[in-house]
């Protein structure tokens, strides 16, 4: 180790400002190796190569005086002593390098810092925690083979290591004097003009003052001042705070509550509204609409003619589940569905687990990392917050993003590279979720071009809750309790950010939407509410009690949303400057809109108060008191009051906040796309080569193995890991889905899947939603039921990202695509639990160019599993088994990865959306699940993306095992359609793999006879490692070692 | 009462202990005695036939104490398995043992459970290793002397290094970090199985009689580095390397492949790899592939974790 002295940079004069910042820079050893430089040595930037790069780790830390304290930092703390030197101050860069130092950016979560400033204060207890200040940074030296130009190495960091939107790159080293102090804002009371603007003063205000409320809206809003208004005048006693010096205006914090409140993020206003539904030309599907709960036609008649359907999600989603819920035995299985955070349903006679999705869509376009972390960070948080607590048993991950192998030079302004996207990502939710300590058990990535500006990162959370703490309520007098995380300026508007559309500015104006989790910090206080719900007194002799009344967390829109919503029917009283804040400044608003992360709001009586606080003194938990629940205005109903400086700063009633949105009635038109119709019959002359496609299909992105991203993720953590996705010999069988076991004493599991098939919806190539829906649904439950799940106790959630739905054609795909949720839970038996929207996806480039994703719907499921030793993995077992196939194939083959992979072909089927048959499909999932439940089942696989051959080369590969396929025994839906494409790479629905041992045959055949579902014996496993497919009597054999089907699946995201 | 199985224990009210032992719903012996599977190539194993039942009296049970602080995330499962290994378990927080160091006397297993203690922030390990060898040295001295039986898995291995409690090479450096564990060379966290062997020679107790066994890893920072070659040639001479990746699924690029290390007398044990997550058949990544070694065999991490709380019984039964 270097010696530590004082050197330039703590001598000198000590100011009156106080003690300067002491620079530390923790290199490693010269012979370790570095991962930033691994990343970027041999890339070519600016024209030159990189040659080498060294980083070190840079912590700037105002507050410490003197050499031994310096000393102690350095050698004890910072760096480790084996493979590490600490040198204090700026190491001189070496002949030839140049620097590259990121710095966060003042306010932006630094969950290093904030552990360093911990450490520090406990390894020297003399320092005064108040005036030290710790700030890390990165420094990484580069060495190309010329000098580069400041903007080649500013496009390097930024392609690597640093994120302008929330950091600052210097290209010296940096190191201030002294960090600025944050400036005092001294209060004043702010009113916006609202009551005299006309239409165009109010739309304005809504864009200017980041409202993003409609016309309807923010007429709405005005006519509610303006009533309050002339209250006011009559009777000054009852006005609120605007009453006295602001003329009846509202306050900016009311307005900005109201925006939060009335947001698509929180109120999905889109699925809530009417809608009047209408078709051009033919639409038998909509026919079967009318006469459902909600439907009616327009002329009131039945008959054909415009569709009203009122409040599109409560006729279609959660009619579906009101109706399976009549069911005795569904009805006590569903515990709570699409009242709270998440979706509640019984797992055994103690627990139930919940389940909720998440999106974090346009966070996660501006700042990936910090966007996809928050996301599964804000997922956890609502299944915390659910009923009086539930504890994280597993997360779950769903990304689309564009082509990663796309040309720099073709991307628009303001986005970023696809492939940094992905990286990011994934990083973001490794770094949470494997902190967190929650396995990160299931997951898929698709790839389209659309989502080049408006990626999608959904994330998914299940917990384990007891039975005895499904429900909870706020009561009148009880005290608003935030736990965990300091408030800060860091995601101001984030919840009217995430329901505005994207745009190439949007960087630059929505960096402040941005936040930075903390995983620790959420840990703390999910350690401290496990404690707080199953409370046993101080000496743990007392009955078991619950310590809060209820509970949410404080997502979107911070304590603006989570108070306004546990209050909404007693009211609410809130004291602003309690909240504990991360630096000084923050404004009455921005404490009150701030989203800053890894807080929760408790209600809790004020005699459980002292318990509480010790509890969360035993495990460093920060906890305020910010108010008190219960609070009715003069005539009796709920209001919501907000208090700052002594001073009243808001006053809304709570029916006007979450009832007084208006809901306009939304057009829809449906048209049939346009689908190049095919004549002729595939004769095979000009049919595709089989070896190729094969090929070709097992590299598709979509389809390749994502190891690099499951490697990441710890998906064991907890120790209940049943079904990994990751299996075999090799540990490179792809799974179906997850199972896993929540409760180590028990054998009872839960899988977990998900079904997405926007190709089939996707109606710029003649996609249709509502097919699309039924598919998902289909491979939802195929992804689970293929693991072990009984088909009978399937929940599944909804999911919706759609671009803007003012476009009565989209809104006209997102009605349909409801519709097909509705059909389809039906016909599966499998009820939504819960679900959220995300509209808006679309991005509007520097040129105009609009840019909208694909309507895409995720659906996930999670089934019961009630022995997890009868689940099986997908890998082949051993030579001489048989393969089966359950299902008929179908000739269409619109949507499909081999359209993918050779878009120039064109035969009968490429103009067909496959079709899910909602008797059969649930026929075949009770026929697997009865197959393996008599253990007659070996491996099973679920035919999905790429066909059947991709799925018997995945079961080949990943067992280590050949196989020989005659496709001609596969059966057909209708023979005088027959087709090799269709046969071998079509991706009908409803169709599994089954390996099965030859002896067991008779009684294999006996059940699907009895089920009544079509199924063929089309291979054998053999020993030698060879895929040897026989396709047509006129075409030759595909014969192919599997270890080249491997390498071509292995290799395209081996990043 | 309704407790979440995830978090079993808390010192609110004292331990609760969840009896698993051999009679509890999970049940014993083979998972699936007809699977049609081949088994998978495995080597031979002097390891005991697993039949999910407590090796030891109840009246015997040894008490083990796992620490936990913020961000520990391993200690339900490890509680688990050191239960099934026959232990009975207390989990603590740091600070609640800072307040009482007394507990470490009643204590004949410590154990450091996996996870991101304190978010692995500076360094993986590195804050509660600071906390421990500040505020809770001398307790943990005095519990080396009187040969408790310790363990730290991943994160409580890097702990345990970056304190000074390993490799412990004489009593009074316990505190002097000699080795470390630093980044994988794949820059990147990992998920994976890996196979091990168990030197001959080791002293480790924890590891005795088992020459070759399964272990998943999860982690960023595992790569065994020493501070000297001397070090390394000290801990090989000494019997003290405990573990090693087979070299050609060596998932960090550690020194000598190195994946655990004791102390000289064997009993204090770390390692990157995570016991607490095979203790059950049905952990293994190929266990659906059948075998009857893989299902009628003990999981070889809770042989591991049976094999410490064997020596704690034995030193409690001989004090």
């Amino acid at each position: 180790m270097s010696t530590c002295s004082a050197d330039s940079v703590t001598s000198g004069q000590e100011a009156s400002a106080g003690p300067r910042i002491v620079r530390f820079e923790v290199w490693l050893h010269p012979d370790e190796p570095d991962r930033h430089a691994r990343q970027i040595v041999g890339l070519v930037e600016d024209g030159k190569r990189i040659l080498a790069a060294r980083s070190a780790k840079v912590y700037l830390i105002q507050g410490l005086t003197g050499a031994d304290a310096i000393q102690r930092v350095g050698g004890e703390l910072l760096a480790d002593g084996v493979a590490e030197d600490i040198h204090v101050g700026v190491r001189p860069s070496e002949p030839g390098h140049q620097t590259i130092e990121v710095h966060h950016q003042p306010g932006v979560m630094d969950p290093v810092a904030q552990s360093t400033w911990a450490a520090i204060t406990e390894l020297l207890p003399e320092v005064d925690g108040r005036s030290l200040e710790v700030r890390t940074a990165l420094r990484v030296e580069v060495q190309l083979e010329q000098p580069a130009r400041e903007n080649a190495l500013r496009h390097l960091a930024t392609r690597h290591f640093a994120n302008p939107v929330i950091q600052d790159i210097h290209f010296q080293p940096w190191c201030p004097e002294r960090f600025p102090i944050p400036p005092h804002h001294p209060f004043e009371l702010v009113h916006v003009r609202l009551l005299n603007l006309d239409d165009e003063g109010l739309m304005r205000l809504s864009r200017q003052g980041h409202l993003f409320l409609s016309l309807e809206e923010m007429r709405a809003v005005q006519a509610w001042f303006r009533q309050r208004a002339a209250v006011a005048k009559d009777d000054p006693d009852t006005s609120g705070a605007s009453g006295d010096s602001g003329g009846g205006e509202p306050t900016d914090v009311e307005l900005e509550t109201i925006a939060q409140t009335w947001s698509e993020h929180c109120v999905h206003k889109t699925l809530k509204s009417t809608v009047r539904y209408r078709s051009e030309g033919e639409d038998p599907v909509a026919q079967r609409w009318v006469g459902r709960a909600g439907h009616e036609t327009e002329s009131g008649d039945g008959g054909s003619g415009p569709l009203v359907i009122r409040n599109l999600l409560k006729s279609t989603i959660a009619q579906a589940t009101r109706e399976l819920c009549e069911d005795e035995e569904l009805g006590r299985w569903c515990i709570s569905v699409f009242k709270d955070n998440a979706g509640i349903v019984r797992f055994d006679d103690e627990h139930g687990v919940c389940i909720k999705v998440e999106t974090h869509n346009h966070p996660s376009a501006i700042e990936p990392y910090g966007g996809a972390a928050t996301g599964i960070g804000g997922c956890i948080r609502d299944i915390m917050g659910t009923g009086l607590f539930a504890w994280p048993i597993a997360n779950t991950n769903v990304f689309c993003v564009a082509d990663p192998e796309m040309d720099e030079a073709d991307l628009p302004r303001g986005v970023i590279h696809p492939r940094r996207v992905l990286e990011q990502v994934v990083a973001g939710v490794r770094d949470y979720g494997n902190r967190k300590g929650i396995p990160t058990v299931n997951g898929a990535v698709y790839f389209h071009d659309a989502y080049l500006g408006n990626p999608l990162v959904f994330a998914g959370s299940v917990g384990l809750i007891a039975l005895d703490r499904c429900f909870g309520d706020a009561r009148p007098g009880d005290l608003i309790v935030a736990l965990g995380g300091r408030t800060g300026r860091d995601g101001i508007h984030g919840a009217t950010f995430s329901s505005a559309e994207l745009t190439d500015q949007h960087a630059d104006e929505f960096g402040h939407a941005v936040q930075i989790g903390n995983a620790i910090t959420q840990k703390r206080v999910m350690d401290v509410l496990q404690r707080a719900a199953h409370w046993k007194g101080e000496a743990g002799d007392e009955p078991v009690r619950c310590l809060f009344h209820a509970i949410t967390d404080c997502g979107a829109g911070g304590f603006s949303s989570a108070v306004g919503e546990m209050g909404a029917q007693i009211g609410a009283e809130v004291e602003l400057d309690a909240a504990p804040l991360k630096y000084d400044g923050l404004t009455y608003r921005e404490i009150w809109i701030s989203e800053a992360q890894e807080r929760m709001v408790i209600a809790a009586s004020e005699d459980d108060l002292p318990s509480l606080r010790r509890l969360c003194a035993a495990e460093d938990v920060e906890l305020c008191v910010l108010g008190r629940f219960g609070s009715l205005d003069a005539k009796g109903e709920a209001q919501l009051v907000l208090r700052y400086s002594g001073r009243e700063v808001g006053r809304l009633g709570m029916s006007f906040l979450h009832d007084g949105i208006p809901m306009p009635t939304r057009q829809a038109v449906w048209r049939e796309p346009a689908r190049p119709k095919v004549e002729g019959h595939d004769d095979e002359s000009n049919a595709i080569d089989p070896v190729a496609t094969l090929i070709s299909l097992l590299e598709h992105p979509n389809i390749a193995a994502k190891h690099w991203i499951i490697r990441q993720y710890d998906h064991e953590v907890q120790g209940g890991s049943v079904i990994k996705p990751l299996m075999g010999p090799g540990q490179d069988a792809p799974q179906n889905g997850a199972v896993l076991r929540p409760k180590l004493s028990s054998r009872r599991g839960i899988a977990l899947g998900c079904g997405l098939q926007t190709a089939i919806g996707d109606p710029e190539r003649g996609g249709d939603s509502y097919w699309m829906a039924l598919a998902a649904v289909d491979e939802a439950v195929r992804n689970v039921v293929s693991i072990g799940a009984d088909p009978s106790r399937i929940a599944i959630l909804d999911n919706f990202c759609w671009p803007g739905c003012d476009d009565p054609r989209v809104m006209a795909s997102l009605v349909r695509a409801c519709e097909g949720c509705y059909d389809a839970a039906l016909a599966y038996r499998t009820p939504f639990v819960s679900g959220k929207d995300s509209l808006n996806n679309q991005f509007t480039t520097e040129s105009g160019r609009i840019i909208r994703i694909p309507p895409t719907l995720l659906i996930t499921a999670m089934g019961m599993v009630d022995d997890t030793r009868l689940s099986v993995s997908s890998d082949a077992k051993r030579p001489g088994n048989l393969l089966l196939i359950i299902g008929p194939t179908g000739p269409a083959l619109l949507g499909s990865h081999l359209c993918m992979v050779h878009p120039e072909f064109r035969e009968p089927g490429t103009d067909e959306i496959p079709k899910v048959d909602l008797k059969a499909g649930p026929a075949h999932a009770r026929a697997v699940a009865s197959l393996m439940r008599e253990r007659l089942a070996v491996s099973v696989h679920d035919v999905s993306d790429g066909g059947v051959l991709v799925a018997a080369s995945e079961m080949s590969f990943g067992g280590r095992l050949g196989m020989e396929i005659d496709l001609s025994e596969m059966p057909f839906v209708d023979e005088s359609r027959r087709s090799i494409a269709a046969l071998g790479f079509g991706e009908t629905p409803s169709r599994y793999l089954i390996e099965a041992h030859p002896d067991d045959l008779p009684r294999i055949e006996a059940l699907l006879g009895e089920c009544g579902v079509g199924y063929g014996i089309i291979g054998t496993m053999i020993e030698e490692p060879c895929m040897r497919v026989h396709v047509s009597s006129s075409l030759p054999n595909i014969e192919l070692d599997i270890e080249v089907l491997r390498r071509a699946w292995l290799r395209r995201l081996d990043w | 009462m309704a407790t979440n199985p995830a978090t079993l224990l808390t010192h609110q009210g004292g331990p609760d202990i969840v009896t698993i032992a051999g009679n509890s719903s999970i049940g014993a012996g083979p998972v699936m005695a007809d699977a049609r599977g081949t088994p998978i190539a495995r080597p031979a194993r002097r390891r005991q036939p697993y039949s999910g039942a407590a090796y030891i009296m109840p009246a015997m049970k040894p008490s083990a104490l796992l620490i936990r602080t913020a961000g520990t995330n391993c200690d339900a499962e490890l509680a688990y398995g050191l239960q099934a290994a026959g232990a009975e378990v207390r989990i603590e927080h740091l600070h609640y043992l800072i307040d009482h160091p007394q507990v470490f006397s009643k204590a004949s297993i410590i154990a450091i459970p996996g996870g991101f203690s304190y978010g692995d922030d500076i360094a993986a390990g590195r804050i509660l290793a600071n906390r421990l060898r500040q505020r809770l040295l001398e307790p943990i001295r005095e519990a080396v002397r009187r040969g408790v039986l310790m363990i730290g898995i991943c994160n409580g291995f890097q702990v345990m290094v970056k304190m000074g409690l390993l490799p412990a090479f004489e009593l009074d450096r316990i505190g002097t970090q000699s080795v470390t564990l630093a980044d994988n060379t794949s820059g990147r966290f990992i998920d994976r199985w890996v196979r091990l062997e168990v030197p001959a020679q080791t002293r480790c107790v924890w590891t005795q009689g088992l020459d070759s066994l399964e272990l998943p890893v999860a982690h960023g920072e595992g790569r065994f580095v020493v501070d000297r070659p001397e070090t390394l040639t000290r801990l090989e001479q000494g019997g003290q390397v405990a573990m090693r990746y087979q070299a050609e699924d060596d998932p960090n690029g550690s020194m000598g492949h190195i994946a655990g290390i004791c102390d000289p007398g064997g009993r204090i044990f770390g390692l990157m790899p995570h016991p607490e997550r095979f203790v059950d058949p049905t952990h293994h990544p190929a266990w659906t592939r059948g075998g009857a070694a893989l299902l009628t065999e003990e999981p070889a991490g809770l042989a591991i974790l049976r094999r410490g709380v064997e020596a704690a019984c034995q030193a409690t039964v001989a004090t």
